[in-house]
């Protein structure tokens, strides 16, 4: 085993260098979970708004299994996508088992009970100051959806980098359903998971510098768009 | 059938009306006030455009109106008819149930029996609620620029059956503008809503209320914990609305600013009305024990 200060010696090497191996996992990780990110975005912040201003039968029990489901330990819902997906599975036609795109769904269907149940959250308390205004206005329903996404717009954003930092964070789903396949289906945390596993620590350090690097631009990103939008 | 809490309803009575059938209607020649809907029409400016189209949904009839919640009755065998145009003042103590008979009159709360009817209208009734807007203590305005916030109203309803979201925005500014001129905020209109002080705020929450030309405005409470600066131009503002034929119906605790704007006042103690009387009779002549008690300050 490398020391530790061969290790990060190595691991700024690689960094700097613009190893490819490096670069490729890095990138890939990023296209999965920003995908996932913006897709679960898309479906989980109207479903959050619509659970948060509007009243329909069944919706405290949608909003009690979002809540739950925002526990699930990701290698649970790993195995139940891997079988949804497997060839026996009833999606087991879209031949996705093992590829982006199966990490991509996985990473989606395990942010957005995050995504949906924040956005809840954030819509709620405003909505609380909202709703009588805009029964007196007669707001119709999907207007009302549409205006407190734009009104919250600032504390989304918040919600939408939780979501990404859970994606980009995780291991135990995208390593069930993608395989971490060299080439294919290696993102940074299963390649850290790997690398330590096989004794290579400079490659899982570099990997755990740029993953942290990354937690750090987003956040800066959202605290800079934040501050733009309250200015 | 005229039931016991008709009878008991102080100014029906010296009015002189038919208490049976119109229980707690004032006569329109003592509010104080003309039919300011067709007298004044066209002295305004924002209001000369959409006097043209807007109907008036007078008489308010309420009818054996109750509300509970948890079994505690708060609203009480409420009998109303409003025909009068001005500004009605809803007066009474804390917990008297003044805010609760607005949000009833408006539609934003389901009488637990009992019925409330604009111009034979249910109050449920679409068509009608839209004719209707409401202002309320605290100004909630959107988080964008302040002129966006009228906007957004003027984007919500329709002039001439044409869908204002698909109006030329040269019509839809004019319009704005005359809103946010008579609430005296055209200077502001760039700036977020959120940076107006609590009284401008409010000026902007009626001027978004108004973009929906209703026939009815609702303002509960409009200048509570504001500043006489602040509450004065509120009061200037509600009186020249008045003044375009908007029927205006208020919530107050403030005796002075009923004398100074009501044209009839309904009493409430403890979830009843008590008095329905025009204001110049509300103010000088004998009342209900309970609203001599306010009055005085006795409770």
């Amino acid at each position: 085993m490398q020391s530790f200060q061969q290790s990060f010696a190595h691991a700024w090497q690689l960094v700097v260098t613009g190893d490819a191996t490096l670069l490729e996992i890095v990138l890939l990780s990023l296209r999965v979970s920003i995908t996932a990110t913006l897709i679960a975005c898309i479906l989980g912040l109207p479903l959050g708004a619509l659970l948060a201003t509007q009243r329909f039968r069944g919706k405290w029990l949608v909003t009690l299994v979002i809540n739950t489901l925002m526990g699930m330990p990701p290698v649970v819902l790993g195995l139940i996508v891997y079988m949804l997906l497997s060839n026996a599975g009833p999606l087991g036609w879209l031949q996705m088992l093992y590829t982006p795109s199966a990490m991509i769904l996985a990473q989606t269907v395990l942010i957005l009970p995050i995504v949906a149940a924040l956005s809840r959250q954030v819509i709620d308390d405003r909505w609380l100051d909202c709703r009588e205004t805009f029964q007196s206005l007669c707001v119709p329903w999907h207007r009302s959806i549409f205006t407190m996404l734009r009104d919250c717009q600032i504390s989304l954003f918040t919600v939408a980098a939780a979501g990404f930092a859970r994606a980009i964070s995780e291991v135990g789903a995208v390593i069930v359903v993608g395989g971490n396949i060299n080439h294919l289906t290696r993102v940074m945390t299963t390649a850290i998971a790997l690398e330590t596993s096989k004794g290579d620590l400079a490659l899982a350090l570099a990997l755990g510098a740029i993953l942290m690097t990354i937690a750090l631009l987003v956040n800066a990103v959202v605290l800079g768009t934040r501050q733009r939008l309250m200015a | 059938m005229k039931s016991a809490s008709d009878s008991e309803i102080h100014g029906v009575h010296s009015a002189g009306i038919a208490v049976a059938e119109s229980a707690g209607r004032a006569p329109a020649d003592q509010t104080g006030t003309d039919t300011a809907g067709t007298d004044r029409a066209g002295t305004d400016g924002a209001g000369t455009d959409q006097q043209v189209s807007r109907q008036s949904l007078l008489p308010l009839q309420v009818t054996a109106l109750n509300y509970a919640v948890d079994n505690r009755l708060l609203l009480r065998d409420v009998h109303l008819e409003i025909a009068t145009e001005g500004i009605t003042l809803l007066l009474g103590h804390n917990g008297a149930g003044k805010s609760l008979l607005l949000r009833q009159l408006h539609g934003l709360l389901t009488p637990s029996s009992g019925s409330v009817y604009w111009n034979g209208q249910s109050v449920d009734d679409v068509t009608t609620r839209k004719q209707q807007a409401m202002v309320f203590q605290k100004p909630v305005v959107l988080r964008r620029s302040v002129a966006a916030n009228v906007d957004f109203a003027l984007s919500l309803r329709s002039i001439d059956g044409k869908a204002l979201g698909n109006a030329d925005r040269r019509d839809r500014r004019d319009r704005r503008d005359k809103l946010l001129q008579e609430a005296n905020l055209l200077n502001l209109s760039r700036q977020h809503a959120l940076s107006l002080s609590g009284g401008e705020q409010q000026r902007l929450a009626i001027a978004r209320a108004l973009a929906t030309d209703p026939s009815v405005l609702f303002l509960d409470e409009p200048t509570a914990s504001m500043d006489p600066a602040a509450t004065a131009a509120i009061e200037q503002l509600v009186q020249a609305i008045s003044q375009r034929g908007i029927k205006v119906i208020m919530v107050t605790h403030d005796i002075a600013q009923a004398r100074r704007l009501a044209s009839d006042v309904v009493f409430l103690h403890r979830g009843t009305v008590t008095d329905y009387r025009s204001a110049a009779d509300f103010f000088t002549a004998d009342n209900s024990q309970h609203a001599q008690n306010y009055l005085t300050g006795q409770l």
